[in-house]
């Protein structure tokens, strides 16, 4: 078992689809480096697990391991609240800088 | 803008009395919003719906967006409806659109609801449904920000839905029987058809309506409607037509006196409704009585509602006047339902009595008395209370006999009695006086529809034999428009004041 484990919920190959595996690979490339696992699933070739899941909207990120889940509904625009909310190490984030943090 | 058409296809809404006022069901293929406040009875029409493409063999997905599945089955039990069964039998799935309690859920950035699409639609594929019902778009609200793109989001969805060529109810919640007609101010745009369900609260008395706000390209019944909820879910009261063109009958049948019989020219019409009124003890439920022993008499079945006393009361009096109540009910002609009046609204008391008298098929049936019912509702929700149980008495084509217990008929100020005399055929007034220190007693039949009748008071006695009309009276016993307001116990009669 990786140390974090996400699905990642899309719906079709489109560029909001695109975007959001993108953002997601940098990141976990960028941060994690190779401790997690991660599987795209297209809520139109798979319902049935966005039904068990629950999931609604698309794009939806869902952090399955460390547990508690965290859902991140968007197309992840990976801001340091949003990296902490997934417990993603945020030191040195390049988007995002400390002194608009603390604003 | 849909153009009007009379060939819009219309479903079956599966909830009783809703297609009249519907004029068929919902639009096919369509998305209907039903908004109420909290206790409207929403879910349960949502799921009633359901029920009935269920009952036509069309199954339908549920979207539950704030009940448990599981707590949704067990209210919907109450009602005798087995979801779990239909549910394996394939008929019924629900897709769970509720919030998720796992942990956080944040939103970041643009989305869309394909992945709730992307769930509906293989569930309705998987079924071959016909109907969905979305129950709550508020449960949805609560998940997202109410924000421009959420809602722009949500009308695709439900655009979405109707491409499947299914029938969508959608539920929301409303703050306030009469104000905005949904909470967010926006659901109404999201459809061309609008429901809306009450749950009134008017002196002391609560009322539940629902009303067609608009269907889009089809026409339907305008005004608030009652309805009931009951043991078998929603039942909603049309205001029947009482005219219909039935043929009436020209068959006398005996109303149990025989002097009365000859003072209307011969009995009452088969298919009529007669109306005793008088105050108390003054032989309402005599005249009661004896219309339902000459009936059972001549082996015609006979329902008995009685709103006044007690079951045990009723038939100590009909034993009083001869009439053995228990042993006509051994012999399966006599049926008595008492029925405490407060224990139900009025809407309830009618889709019982109807269902009653679906079950039983009485030849008679009889009401002792009207008035009571009238302490449960108020004015205008009385009056379509008894036009509706008169048009269901007529429809059937049973003779019924209703009684009142209202000191002042002839006054015209009771408001229920003058839309009684307007849907009954045969008014019978019984009055009491004291007249020189003696109890007199009259009756008069003040109408008679299509019949001639005597204009005269007569006087009568009552005995242990029952009641006998005798000479016309030359006493003051009535005089027409001038009778006094005399309590509902009736037992200081005054006599008029013709000075």
């Amino acid at each position: 078992m990786q140390e974090y484990v996400f699905e990642l919920y899309v719906a079709g190959d489109g560029l909001r689809s695109r975007t959001a595996v993108e953002v997601l690979n940098r990141m976990c490339e960028d941060r994690l480096a190779g401790r997690h696992e991660l599987t795209v699933i297209d809520v139109h070739l798979h319902p049935e697990r966005a039904e068990r899941a629950k999931i609604l909207a698309t794009p939806t990120l869902l952090r399955r391991y460390p547990t508690p889940e965290v859902r991140i509904i968007g197309d992840l625009g990976l801001t340091r609240s949003v990296l902490a909310q997934l417990g993603v190490p945020v030191d040195g984030a390049p988007t995002v800088s400390k002194s608009q943090e603390d604003t | 803008m849909t153009i009007s058409t009379p060939t819009m296809r219309k479903v079956p809404t599966g909830v009783p009395g809703l297609d009249t006022i519907t004029k068929g069901g919902f639009p096919e293929g369509r998305a209907v919003v039903v908004a109420g406040t909290a206790g409207s009875a929403k879910s349960v029409m949502a799921a009633q719906f359901l029920k009935g493409g269920i009952e036509a063999g069309e199954p339908g997905v549920f979207v539950t967006c704030e009940e448990t599945n599981a707590s949704i089955r067990d209210n919907l039990r109450g009602f005798g409806w087995d979801v779990a069964a239909w549910e394996s039998d394939g008929l019924w799935a629900f897709v769970d659109a509720t919030r998720s309690l796992d942990g956080a859920s944040i939103q970041a950035g643009s989305y869309d609801l394909e992945a709730l699409l992307a769930r509906i639609r293989a569930t309705v594929n998987r079924l071959g449904a016909t109907r969905i019902v979305i129950d709550s778009l508020d449960g949805l609200f609560e998940q997202f920000n109410r924000d421009v793109h959420f809602r722009n989001e949500l009308q695709r969805v439900i655009t979405r839905l109707s491409d499947l060529r299914v029938t969508t109810l959608l539920t929301t919640e409303r703050d306030s029987e009469y104000g905005a007609p949904s909470r967010r101010g926006v659901e109404e745009f999201l459809t061309d058809n609008l429901i809306l369900l009450r749950n009134v609260l008017t002196d002391e008395k609560r009322r539940r309506t629902v009303e067609i706000v608009k269907f889009r390209g089809t026409s339907h019944g305008t005004g608030e409607f009652g309805f009931s909820v009951n043991g078998s879910g929603i039942s909603v009261i049309p205001h029947l037509d009482i005219t219909d063109d039935r043929v009436l009958t020209d068959e006398r049948i005996t109303s149990g006196n025989t002097k009365l019989d000859s003072m209307v020219d011969g009995g009452l019409f088969r298919d009529s409704i007669a109306l005793v009124s008088g105050a108390a003890g003054t032989g309402k439920t005599l005249l009661m009585t004896s219309f339902v022993a000459a009936g059972v008499a001549l082996g015609e079945r006979c329902l008995v509602f009685a709103f006044e006393e007690r079951r045990e009361q009723l038939i100590r009096n009909a034993r009083g006047w001869g009439v053995d109540f228990e042993a006509m009910e051994r012999d399966g002609l006599l049926k008595i339902v008492a029925v405490y009046p407060e224990i139900a609204t009025l809407e309830d008391h009618l889709v019982a009595i109807s269902n009653l008298v679906e079950e039983y098929r009485p030849t008679r049936v009889a009401v002792d008395s009207l008035s009571a019912l009238e302490r449960v509702g108020t004015g205008d929700g009385f009056r379509k209370f008894v036009v509706s149980l008169c048009a269901t008495f007529k429809h059937r084509g049973l003779t019924a006999m209703l009684t009142s217990t209202t000191p002042t008929f002839l006054g015209g100020t009771s408001h229920s009695e003058s839309h009684l005399s307007t849907v009954t055929d045969l008014i019978v007034l019984l009055r009491h006086s004291e007249v020189a220190g003696i109890l007199r007693r009259g009756l008069m039949v003040l109408k008679m529809r299509g019949s001639r009748h005597d204009k005269e008071v007569r006087e009568f006695t009552v005995d242990s034999l029952g009641m006998h009309i005798g000479e016309v009276s030359t006493h003051p016993i009535m005089v027409p428009g001038e009778l006094p307001q005399m309590p509902a116990d009736g037992d200081d009669d005054q006599g008029p004041d013709t000075g």
